[in-house]
């Protein structure tokens, strides 16, 4: 499997990451790179074993389902790069 | 007492119930060694406000008879727990300006503890790399040097301001935290003493998450019997992590007898790498015949899947840093980049996490979105976690065969120089984590144990891995190999 370049800023593009034109080719090459190295497991003969969901046989306790937390506004937007009038302040997203 | 931030977690405990020092004489003492030691740029947020109250609170815990297991013990934290009020940036530039509104279970339980806290630990952005050379913060720099060579040497990563601080006596103790070799490589390029414990004794909560399924927080030490003291402190259930584990937590230190009688250590022989130096072979060698004059059976094994266990990791472990990582959008918390006019949400989003998160990083989070995309996920994801599947079956089948633990050595090499793998591609940095890799797919137990030095005069360090919750077991046989090597040289200090 070879990622191109338009496959690099498609990645990228999911990721959420800008990526500059210039350099989607180094990108490409990086990720080709570790993606030949991962290739490694198409060796495994996977045939009936299940994909790991958790590594210690334990089942996720359950709790009631009651409100434990809250009203906790302030402490909420304490870190907020933009935060007005009690809420996340961020650009328009509907024109 | 002179050189009080020399001693260990034990010796000073001792000498503090004892009255022959005080946790503010201790914790001064460590802060002028941070003082004076800013070339090693192992603390990168220094909290002597909080550490000197927490030190006085402890001398009159100590005063009152009321003591708990770490009372007045001065440490470092490494920067991806969240520390209430104090910078938590996990070495990255995009949680510049954090400051958590709340505090980390395993630093809560080592503040409950008596724990002192000196400062903030320099680290690879996000846990991600072997060197500390990923992190905003500038190289942490190893107290060691070859010989009287003046090269800069990596202290290791991720862990490796940690790792630095307690090879250099700037604090008597650290936090860790591993996901591939963490906190055990680190340990063995500083002659420090690194645990990971079993995937689920120690709370995750609070700590900024890196890969889910494979991270856990440990000790970093100068002994095996300070490593189990501060473990018992840091273990224990925790209702706000559903993968904690309820289980009781030993006492560590006092299960460690360092009786090797009777106990069977398994040799893997898939460890036995091609082009493996010859200092690594010789210090095996040696640990394998440190455990035999302690009364341990040497029984060779095999973990056929061994060479698969990096690849998997680096589908599975960008894979789950994608998904995790996918929170840092410059909406709640952290760096926000300035935008243009015009600018709409999805140019903030991409504009922040380009400036916000540094090259190994963004390769990672970009990797993990790959590999769970639209027709890649069976051929990549599903199929390195199957690969996982089989890689703990290779532990269960020879634990199941009787072995007690196994030991291996720590890392491929000693540290090497600040700046050395720059060209290298990005897989030559990542072997550096293939003896310990295994461990974390495998949710199991594995400590670094500095055993002796290389022909440059750096430590080098032996791991062993335990059964799954018998960190008792694994400690005390670390404690023996620990008693039998010797190991007691230090860093000169040139800083």
């Amino acid at each position: 499997m070879s990622i191109d370049e338009s496959t690099a800023a498609r990645v990228a593009k999911l990721a959420r990451i800008r990526v500059e034109p210039e350099a989607l080719p180094a990108l490409a090459a990086e990720f080709n790179t570790i993606l030949g190295f991962i290739e490694q497991l198409a060796e495994v003969d996977i045939d009936g074993i299940e994909p790991m969901t958790s590594v210690t046989p334990q089942r996720l306790k359950r709790r009631e389902d009651v409100v434990t937390d809250g009203n906790q506004q302030a402490a909420v937007l304490a870190n907020a790069p933009d935060a007005r009038e009690g809420f996340f302040a961020v650009p328009k997203v509907v024109e | 007492m002179s050189d009080l931030n020399k001693l260990g977690l034990a010796e000073a405990r001792d000498a503090l119930r004892k009255g022959d020092a005080s946790s503010v004489e201790l914790t001064q003492a460590c802060l002028d060694a941070i003082e004076g030691a800013g070339a090693l740029n192992a603390f990168v947020h220094q909290t002597p406000q909080i550490a000197l109250t927490q030190a006085n609170a402890a001398d009159a815990r100590i005063k009152a008879g009321d003591a708990p297991a770490m009372c007045g013990l001065p440490i470092g934290i490494k920067d991806l727990f969240c520390t209430k009020g104090v910078p938590s940036q996990a070495g990255s530039r995009i949680l510049q300006g954090f400051l958590p509104e709340y505090e980390s279970t395993v630093s809560q339980r080592l503040f409950d503890a008596g724990a002192v806290m000196l400062g903030k630990l320099n680290m690879d952005e996000f846990a991600m790399g072997s060197s500390n050379e990923t992190s905003v913060y500038g190289n942490a720099v190893n107290p060691w040097r070859r010989g009287n060579d003046d090269t800069a040497l990596t202290p290791g990563g991720s862990s490796g301001g940690s790792a630095a601080a307690v090879a250099a006596d700037l604090c008597l103790a650290a936090t860790g935290t591993d996901t591939g070799g963490s906190i055990r490589q680190p340990a063995a390029f500083t002659g420090t003493v690194g645990i990971k414990p079993t995937y689920g004794r120690c709370s995750r909560w609070g700590i900024v998450a890196f890969a889910s399924s494979l991270d856990q927080a440990g000790p970093m030490t100068k002994s095996v019997r300070d490593a189990a003291i501060m473990l018992t402190a840091m273990c224990g259930h925790d209702p706000k992590d559903s993968t904690s584990a309820d289980l009781a937590v030993p006492d560590f230190e006092a299960a460690m007898t360092g009786d090797m009688r009777g106990k069977k250590i398994g040799i893997p022989r898939e460890y036995r790498m091609d082009g493996m130096p010859d200092e690594i072979e010789a210090l095996w060698q040696d640990g394998i015949a440190m455990m035999k004059y302690a009364g341990a059976q040497i029984v060779d094994i095999s973990l056929p899947h061994t060479k698969y266990a990096l690849p998997a990791y680096y589908v599975i472990a960008p894979a789950e840093a994608s998904s995790n990582l996918a929170r840092y959008d410059g909406v709640r918390y952290g760096h926000r980049a300035t935008l243009e006019q015009g600018d709409g949400i999805t140019e903030m989003y991409e504009k922040t996490r380009a400036e916000g998160f540094g090259a190994e990083v963004q390769r990672r989070v970009m990797i993990g979105t790959y590999v769970l995309s639209a027709g890649f996920y069976d051929a990549y994801y599903n199929r390195a976690r199957r690969v996982r599947t089989l890689i703990k079956k290779d532990f269960d089948d020879v634990f199941a065969d009787g072995i007690d633990s196994i030991l291996t050595p720590a890392t491929p090499s000693a540290a090497f120089g600040l700046g050395e793998m720059v060209d290298a591609d990005p897989i030559a940095m990542y072997l550096n984590d293939v003896f310990t890799v295994t461990v974390n797919l495998a949710g199991l137990p594995g400590i670094s144990v500095p055993t002796g030095l290389n022909r440059q005069g750096l430590p080098l360090g032996l791991q062993l891995i335990g059964r799954p919750w018998e960190e008792a077991d694994l400690l005390s046989s670390a404690y023996a190999l620990e008693r039998s090597a010797g190991f007691v040289a230090k860093p000169g200090k040139w800083w």
